[in-house]
């Protein structure tokens, strides 16, 4: 009765209902469009994040992370390679096993410090950017002897080119300086000038053999089939893999441990973002709280009428607070319908941002930006409008329902 | 005062609830306004001043193409005379000499690539903030040639504390093998992890022997008495350098040229940032242009009144316009008003949220943020919503002219 009544009054005069809509859907609209950015942008962030060599888990000998030098590496490989296969083996979840050190790179004229990372090239490809991330000259074979593949911005800083020679020198199992000449087969391109200038990749087996290693690795990379943001799914995968090693000297991560700033951001930005909806919230409900005022006193003359015909104040402040509650909803679907097709057009071919490379690179944000909605967002920002909407329009509905009939009637 | 002024003056007073609303929401937008651009902006400059405090200074003087290639062998040859030229600058806070190189550092268990920077111990204090960034032992003294100071990273990493000993190796100017043991003095934090994992200071005398650098250095570092003061500055010494040709082979990069990713990175925040802003206003223009039109419906029959007594229509959007600027201008300076007054409350108290201690430090911030309330902040924001509500205020008055004044007063 009250939904039917509330429905007819509200297209009683379609104008005004339009232009409170208005309000709403442009309200909604702003809230699902920077939402969407927003996640976007972190989604992209940890996609390449764990890209960039971390994957969704790793497995590392304990102290390795605070101490990144081959003595902390992880010899039961056996063990290790039994406990991956029996709790990743079904799943689609993949990993590569590396070697990964510390080292100095020079050559005739220049030198600096590099993070040598010694992979398995088939594997890797699949896990991590490397794989598709060469752009001139080859990418790693296993079989290979004495290659490697060095970043663009590394390239540039040496002043080489491809099939110049390279020695890297890093501290061997015997603490003593062991070092190597390679040659440059590859070079690769990442979405980061410091990732390209940081790291350089040769075979595992090269590392082996430079550093003594007999067969100890790094660490182990996993990358499970989908991310998830929240990281739940990584951490029962992380649980389930300790269990099987049950070796306490080996530590399981995922890569919300592994990148804890990263992390931290992700909490911090939802934060942020939930304030901005309250903020645009108010902006809009002044609109909302003084049309519906202007809508109610226009119609003081009706309301008196139904007090008159025995209408109790409670009914009218139902009557009034249907009407917005329909308003609301009127206005949050076409706005996230609007919010939908807008992400979905920018979505098609992302934003660019490679022009500000380098402050792209400051906040560690993707050079392309692809929104994305959340279900989260979508519901948070719905329940926002609807629920603080009503409860700024029970002001003019207490005002209706103060109107005394011979007050209201007597008005023109 | 104009007869139509103070009949807006009045009529905004008809309906004060009304008006009330209208002057509350604009205020809320200017106020947020103020409040956010005074914090983006404050951030902005402790970011800045702490990179520049910490390494790079406001401006450098350094040899052509040291900026990209950081040769060892570009050196400037006659730092004495660089020395007489900025002696005689107004608007120089202080300037310092240094020197850099690569160079491996050992240490009983752990070898690193490393850069090793030679500083002039009295003059680097009043440049940069090093002095105080000493956590563990003490700084450097004058004649120190042989002592040395060593990030808090690259310190748990080389497993040394001080007054350990450290080994460097690398390459002098002239290409023969630097090599030199040194004692460590002080440990260092300065908060960004780059910093403290990869730089050793030494005195500047010990470096240019080690190195074979004679009497030459790489940088001169120089602290502007503001950041408004930097381009005048970098133009003085230019227009000196020229008269005696020394700019052919000396350049004088500005912070923007030495940290492109800090000016990139501040403008990205700042561009998002105005997106945001655009979305908050137009979110509240529509709740302003709301209430200008239904005004103007419940006002027809007023306005049908008006005109039939004589009143032209223009005079009538005369008053309209009136009225919608009085509550405009009213909001404004209330929302300048108590935006300034929260700005300079947390401009003395600072902000502090809690869990984004990391997240800030790596980008130079502190764990309390400072707006900072200046001339642009306090007026940019408000200025724009001027603007806006002015703008949505012109159609709901242009609708006036097309009042015909009998069916206007029928209207009820």
């Amino acid at each position: 009765m009250y939904a039917i009544l509330a429905w007819r009054n509200i297209w009683r005069n379609p104008r005004r209902t339009i232009v409170i809509l208005l309000a709403v859907i442009i309200g909604v609209w702003s809230m699902i469009f920077l939402g969407s950015l927003m996640r976007g942008m972190e989604t992209q962030m940890v996609r390449n994040s764990i890209s960039t060599l971390t994957g969704s888990i790793q497995i590392h000998h304990r102290d390795y992370r605070n101490d990144p030098v081959v003595e902390n590496s992880m010899d039961d490989i056996d063990n290790l390679d039994k406990a991956l296969s029996t709790s990743l083996g079904q799943g689609g979840a993949l990993w590569a096993k590396r070697i990964r050190v510390n080292a100095v790179a020079s050559n005739a004229r220049h030198s600096g410090g590099v993070i040598l990372v010694g992979i398995e090239p088939e594997k890797e490809a699949k896990i991590s950017f490397i794989g598709k991330a060469v752009t001139s000259g080859r990418y790693l074979k296993s079989e290979d002897k004495n290659k490697i593949i060095v970043g663009r911005a590394f390239l540039k800083k040496f002043n080489t080119k491809i099939g110049n020679k390279l020695i890297l020198m890093s501290q061997d199992t015997k603490k003593e300086i062991a070092s190597k000449a390679f040659r440059i087969v590859g070079i690769f391109s990442a979405e980061s000038e410091s990732v390209e200038k940081q790291f350089i990749f040769v075979p595992i087996s090269q590392a082996d053999g430079m550093l003594k290693m007999g067969d100890k690795i790094s660490e182990v990379s996993i990358i499970l089939p989908r991310l998830d943001i929240t990281g739940k799914e990584e951490t029962r995968i992380a649980r389930k893999l300790k269990a099987a090693i049950s070796n306490d000297t080996y530590h399981v991560e995922t890569w919300q441990q592994l990148l804890p700033m990263i992390n931290a951001y992700l909490e911090m930005s939802g934060f942020f973002l939930y304030i901005w909806y309250f903020v645009v919230f108010v902006a809009m409900g002044f609109g909302i709280v003084n049309t519906t005022l202007m809508a109610i006193f226009e119609r003081m003359r009706e309301f008196g009428l139904m007090k008159a015909l025995g209408m109790k104040p409670f009914q009218v402040i139902k009557g009034v607070v249907t009407e917005t509650f329909f308003l609301l909803v009127i206005g949050i679907t076409v706005g996230n319908i609007l919010g939908f097709l807008s992400v979905a057009a920018i979505a098609r071919n992302g934003i660019d941002l490679s022009a500000l490379a380098a402050g792209v690179e400051m906040w560690g944000i993707p050079r392309k930006l692809y929104p994305e909605i959340w279900a989260q967002d979508v519901a948070v920002a719905g329940l926002v409008v609807l629920v603080l909407g009503l409860l700024v329009s029970l002001y003019p509905a207490f005002k209706a329902a103060r109107f005394t009939p011979t007050q209201a009637m007597r008005k023109y | 005062m104009p007869i139509e002024l103070k009949m807006a003056w009045r009529n905004i007073w008809r309906n004060p609830r009304r008006t009330l609303l209208t002057i509350s929401a604009i205020a809320f937008a200017s106020m947020i306004l103020v409040f956010m651009l005074s914090f983006q902006l404050g951030c902005y400059e402790t970011m800045i001043n702490t990179s520049v405090k910490i390494s790079t200074g406001h401006l450098q003087v350094q040899a052509k193409g040291y900026l990209n290639d950081k040769k060892m062998r570009l050196v400037i040859k006659d730092p004495g005379q660089v020395a007489r030229v900025l002696d005689t600058i107004q608007g120089i806070d202080a300037y310092t000499f240094r020197a850099s190189g690569f160079a491996l550092v050992s240490s009983d268990k752990r070898t690193y690539g490393v850069v090793v920077t030679g500083i002039d111990p009295i003059r680097e204090a009043s440049v940069s903030t090093i002095k105080s960034l000493v956590r563990k032992g003490t700084y450097l003294t004058e004649d120190d040639e042989t002592t040395a100071l060593i990030g808090e990273h690259l310190s748990n990493n080389l497993k040394v504390d001080v007054n350990d000993e450290l080994i460097i190796l690398g390459q002098g100017r002239d290409g023969s093998i630097a090599a030199a043991v040194l004692t460590i003095k002080g440990i260092f934090n300065s908060g960004i992890d780059e910093f403290d994992r990869n730089v050793i200071m030494m005195g500047l005398k010990g470096f240019q022997e080690i190195f074979s650098m004679g009497r030459t250095v790489h940088q001169t570092i120089i602290t502007a008495d503001s950041l408004g003061d930097v381009s005048m500055v970098q133009q003085e010494i230019q227009n000196n350098f020229s008269k005696t040709k020394e700019d052919e082979y000396l350049a004088i990069p500005d912070w923007m040229e030495i940290m492109p990713g800090l000016l990139q990175g501040i403008q990205i925040d700042l561009v998002s940032g105005i997106i945001m802003y655009i979305i908050l206003i137009i979110v509240v223009a529509f709740s302003i242009f709301n209430t200008f039109l239904m005004a103007m419906f419940e006002r027809t029959r007023e306005f049908g009144i008006m005109i039939a007594i004589g009143t032209t229509p223009s005079r009538i959007t005369k008053i309209v316009m009136f009225e919608s600027g009085c509550m405009t201008i009213v909001g404004i300076i209330l929302g300048i008003v108590i935006g300034s007054l929260a700005t300079l409350y947390f401009q003395s108290k600072g902000i502090y949220i809690a869990g984004t201690e990391d997240i800030l430090k790596q980008y130079g911030l502190p764990d309390r943020l400072y707006p900072r309330l200046s001339m642009i902040s306090a007026s940019a924001g408000p200025l724009v919503v001027l603007v806006i509500t002015f703008v949505s205020s012109v159609f709901p008055a242009l609708k006036i002219r097309k009042l015909k004044p009998v069916e206007a007063m029928n209207n009820i």
